[in-house]
């Protein structure tokens, strides 16, 4: 789970899931506490549904 | 007359083949292999004094008994430069021409060069120190070789100065140096663009990186039976930060028991000196989200959240201790059971 998504790929990171920012990848300061959850579950579960998917190359989730 | 020892293996040695890779250094006061080709491109400026023989894998299982007997040798024999290999893709090879010609520059200050293919891996041990040659893969690609490292062998002796890599023939050091450009930088990229978009040669100033390519692991078959570490370089840590994890350019990773609790949020903040840490210390799980695998698992959607949560600093850490770290971790998971990891970065 990463921002700069392009860092993960040079380092050979198979499976990415895209976050928000640098000082709060899996978060957002911004929104308020029930869509700052939601977000954060969201993202958390793609970042599982990715583990448990079949990839050939490196796949953004 | 520059005089220079040379170096190489068993093999090129004309002493046998992988039956006697085994065998320790020995010197002769002649010639041999590519020390001869060698010889011929420095004709009238350098000579040969002799060439060190010595098994690959004696030098790579006995490096310092090896390079004792090598070292003496050169220190009796007093040359003023020492040349390895060309190693081509060997990899063994490659690590003893890397390691011959480390230990000659450093210890005895001597120019020293040698060459190899770029992903022979003696290349990563040794082409930031010293200049390696771009060569081909086997040994057919000799007879291209010694002459590009007859020319900079010269050079080197003289002091003269060495060209960029591509000008020189050797592989590049990772070195950023000032030059003196004719045109100023606008001007050279908008010619790089014309030139890219009538399709003609074009040398870009700032090659991108090379990828590491990695298989990808196979799928974990069931989430809900599934041990998942959390795993982060944000630089998040127990208060107080005792195991004292640098802020930057980390020179080491701690593992913290969160099997007792919830969230990080209470416990943790950062101590990662590449970022705005407000919202991180507000809320660690925005950087490492242990709250949310813990409802996963309460959930039922995965079997367990690995008792231990790794982290460590990513700002200004250097790529050989990311690999450590990543390779240390990685060995613990594993031994663990670990099914799965996430790894969150800032």
């Amino acid at each position: 789970m990463a921002t700069i998504t392009t860092i993960s790929e040079s380092v050979g990171a198979n499976r990415i899931v895209p976050t928000v920012a640098i000082p709060y990848p899996v978060g957002n300061p911004n929104l308020n506490t029930a869509d700052e959850y939601n977000l954060r579950k969201d993202m958390v579960g793609r970042a599982l549904k990715g583990l448990a998917t079949e990839i050939e190359e490196t796949t953004q989730f | 007359m520059y005089k220079i020892l040379y170096y190489v293996n068993q093999f090129f040695g004309q002493i046998g083949g992988e039956d006697k890779a085994g065998i320790e250094p020995e010197f002769h006061q002649k010639s041999i292999g590519p020390a001869m080709g060698f010889g011929v491109q420095v004709k009238g400026q350098a000579e040969v004094i002799g060439t060190l023989i010595c098994g690959d894998n004696y030098f790579n299982e006995n490096r310092e008994a090896a390079l004792e007997y090598i070292m003496n040798v050169i220190k009796e024999q007093k040359p003023d430069m020492v040349v390895a290999g060309p190693a081509f893709n060997a990899g063994r090879y490659g690590m003893a021409c890397a390691g011959v010609t480390v230990a000659v520059q450093e210890q005895l200050g001597l120019p020293v060069l040698t060459g190899m293919y770029e992903e022979n891996p003696g290349v990563d041990a040794c082409k930031t120190k010293v200049y390696v040659v771009k060569t081909g893969n086997s040994a057919a690609a000799m007879k291209d070789a010694l002459p590009v490292m007859g020319k900079l062998a010269l050079k080197l002796l003289k002091g003269e100065e060495i060209g960029k890599p591509a000008e020189e023939g050797y592989l590049p050091q990772g070195r950023r140096l000032t030059v003196i450009a004719d045109e100023r930088g606008s001007k050279r990229a908008v010619d790089m663009l014309v030139a890219r978009l009538y399709d003609k040669p074009f040398e870009t100033e700032l090659p991108m990186p090379v990828f590491d390519r990695v298989t990808p692991a196979a799928a974990i078959k069931d989430l809900s039976k599934a041990t998942i570490a959390l795993v982060t370089t944000g630089g998040i840590v127990p208060h107080g930060n005792p195991d004292r994890i640098q802020s930057a350019s980390a020179q080491k990773w701690g593992k913290y028991d969160v099997s007792k609790i919830d969230e990080l949020k209470g416990d943790y903040y950062t101590i990662h000196g590449g970022y705005d840490p407000v919202y991180a210390n507000e809320k660690p799980d925005r950087v490492a989200p242990l709250d949310l695998l813990k409802e996963y698992e309460k959930e039922g959607v995965i079997g367990k959240v690995f008792e231990y949560f790794y982290t460590t600093t990513g700002t200004g850490t250097a790529v050989g201790n990311s690999i450590k770290f990543g390779t240390e971790i990685g060995k613990e998971l594993k031994e663990a059971g670990v099914d799965g990891v996430i790894l969150t970065s800032t």
